[in-house]
């Protein structure tokens, strides 16, 4: 259509009679769907497809989680097998990645620590999400002294610093839970990861919600003026049906890009305790612990150390790319 | 100001006073005492040995006789790593150390970081400026050992040019260094791209540009003074940064500092070098928070004083 030449002027666009001709029915159905409402969620797929680095950002994380849940399923070894005779093999047909002093194949071993890489990461990010998005959302809600005493409270735990009392809980909760176990009484499902990988939950149940608290309650601040909440309000609502309904599902974007961007924190916490020895315990491998492992015969073997170490550098860039991507895609007012 | 500096430095003690708390109480949860491990000792031994550390007294006493103690600057004594050793001279001895390296890491972090956020702002969405992002996000998810062992592996054992571990030559300072200060560099380029970035689009960028003053003056004079601000705020948990971060980088190179001794105290569960260690050490940091703070405070007078 000569219309759509925006550049010219009226004058020079040598217009026909025709093109003043009613539109029709085809033309028609294209301006409608012009106007067809797009959700939140299809706005923000949107969004997000567009943004190159964090669909291969997203790509990687899917790969990671196939390789770390698949793969050790289609390994002929385990992660704690140790086979005689392949001792300190450098990485060959058998053992791409390799074997360790103990003849434990390194491949399954790098799986495994993905695994309880990933499983920690996004463990402890839903913990966080539920902890904090509750306690903001209370707080702010209900504000006046609640509000204020919740809040001195956070920031406390704030301003202690928390990779050192992480480091004491660690080293506290660790042996309880290990005899807990052993008695193998209440747990059941959590028995199954290791004392290690539950008290580094507890431990972020305890410390890592502050951050999502103070975000979620600003939110819900700004939320609280709104006319629908104070509509609700007048119906006569629960706090708690308010919480529920309202407050929480309108500030989704933002718990979604919190929580995302929890994950690789949490997964780099994990790796700082267990190279320091204080994660997972043996047999069992994390990619921090087998990077530790690996540091003892590092003259001779370097590439133990690579492998574990590209893998939780990657994870945690694939994660970092894709939470900057959701964050801009879910919530474009935050986008600097 | 005297009145907010005041109110201030109250909340920071009470902080430290509950940091001190926890630690205390968290300790106290281990199972058993710290010499159940030890070969065996006699009843009468343990009992001795109980009464003269005044384990056997009821936990809060001993709560109170801990901070009294701390109050004094007394930490205790160390029961295992070194027997019988004060904890106060082993932090003396050691956090030097720690605390040299960390400030030129910090000094590093800010000399090369602040540079680098300021050129990909100036070259936005240009190669440079690419190449700094990409360089940037990747070093903020690297973790710490990773870069300490990966550039210990290139540099000391592949090349030979960097000693692998201790403290005798100056070269053996750039390794650990290097390591302590990449993520914090990182961090400080990314956080300096934004907010020179958001000082670019501020109103008195756009009168100075309108006055016709020079690109020189308006970088240097309204931008990058302004933008500098989020940098100081991060000075705190950067602080922070360095001196956990040194648990590792001190483990990978051998490097007798706090940290070392802190991982080894770990190691050992050697609960009363933890426990002090990690009161130090939370103190430290809490007052360093302090002080950016109140720099923040200083250096910034639009940011209002006194309640927040």
């Amino acid at each position: 259509m000569k219309l759509q030449d925006l550049k010219k002027l009226s004058l020079q666009m040598n217009l026909s009679p025709e093109d003043f001709a009613p539109a029709d029915t085809q033309e028609q159905q294209d301006l409608n769907k012009l106007t067809q409402n797009t959700s939140y969620w299809n706005d923000a797929w949107r969004r997000l497809k567009q943004n190159k680095i964090a669909m291969i950002a997203l790509f990687v994380i899917i790969l990671f989680i196939l390789f770390a849940f698949v793969g050790p399923l289609l390994s002929p070894y385990t992660y704690d097998q140790q086979i005689r005779g392949d001792e300190n093999m450098a990485p060959n047909i058998k053992h791409p990645f390799g074997t360790d002093l103990h003849g434990r194949d390194l491949l399954v071993r790098v799986m495994v620590g993905s695994r309880i890489s990933l499983i920690i990461g996004i463990g402890s990010a839903l913990i966080v999400l539920l902890i904090g998005s509750i306690y903001g959302a209370v707080s702010g809600l209900f504000g006046g002294i609640v509000d204020n005493l919740m809040m001195r409270f956070v920031e406390i735990l704030y301003s202690v610093p928390d990779i050192l009392i992480i480091i004491l809980l660690q080293i506290v909760i660790k042996e309880p839970l290990e005899n807990a176990f052993n008695q193998g009484s209440l747990f059941g499902g959590l028995q199954k990861l290791g004392p290690g990988i539950v008290a580094i939950f507890i431990v972020y149940g305890l410390l890592y919600w502050v951050g999502m608290a103070r975000i979620v309650r600003g939110q819900v601040l700004q939320l609280k003026q709104m006319e629908y909440v104070n509509a609700a309000n007048a119906i006569g609502a629960s706090k708690s049906r308010l919480i529920k309904k309202h407050l929480l599902p309108n500030c989704i974007g933002t718990l979604i890009v919190t929580t995302m961007l929890q994950i690789p924190s949490a997964i780099f916490t994990e790796a700082f305790l267990s190279f320091l020895g204080l994660g997972v315990s043996a047999p069992m491998a994390s990619l921090g612990s087998l990077a530790a492992d690996a540091l003892n015969g590092i003259q001779s073997y370097p590439y133990r150390l690579l492998f574990p170490a590209g893998a939780i550098s990657i994870i945690i860039l694939a994660f970092n790319l894709f939470g900057d991507g959701l964050r801009d895609a879910l919530d474009p007012k935050l986008k600097k | 100001m005297g009145k907010y500096i005041l109110k201030r430095f109250g909340a920071a003690i009470f902080t430290i006073f509950v940091a001190a708390t926890i630690t205390f109480f968290i300790m106290n949860l281990v199972p058993g005492d710290p010499f159940m491990s030890e070969k065996a000792h006699s009843e009468t031994v343990l009992q001795a040995l109980n009464e003269k550390y005044g384990l056997d007294k009821p936990l809060i006493v001993q709560y109170k006789n801990y901070l009294v103690n701390l109050l004094k600057g007394d930490f205790g004594v160390s029961f295992k790593l070194q027997k019988n050793r004060e904890i106060k001279d082993m932090i003396m001895e050691s956090f030097p150390i720690s605390a040299k390296l960390g400030a030129w890491g910090i000094l590093f972090a800010i000399l090369c970081g602040i540079p680098l956020g300021c050129i990909a702002a100036f070259k936005r969405n240009k190669w440079a400026d690419n190449i700094i992002r990409v360089l940037s996000t990747m070093g903020i998810s690297i973790p710490g050992f990773v870069v300490a062992t990966t550039s210990m592996i290139l540099l000391a054992v592949k090349l030979k040019w960097l000693p692998t571990s201790g403290l005798k030559e100056p070269t053996s300072y750039i390794l650990p260094i290097f390591t302590l200060s990449f993520y914090p560099m990182c961090y400080i380029a990314r956080l300096m791209r934004s907010s020179m970035l958001e000082a670019f689009s501020q109103d008195y960028v756009r009168t100075a540009r309108a006055k016709g003053m020079s690109n020189f003056i308006i970088t240097f004079k309204h931008a990058l003074r302004n933008s500098l601000i989020p940098i100081i705020t991060y000075l705190g948990p950067l602080v922070g940064y360095v001196l956990t971060g040194s648990f590792v980088v001190e483990q990978v190179f051998n490097i007798p500092g706090l940290g070392r001794y802190f991982v080894k105290a770990i190691s050992n569960r050697d609960y009363m070098v933890i426990m002090g260690t990690t009161i130090f050490l939370a103190a430290f940091i809490i007052l360093m928070n302090l002080v950016c703070d109140l720099l923040y405070k200083l250096v910034d007078p639009r940011i209002k004083l006194g309640d927040e």
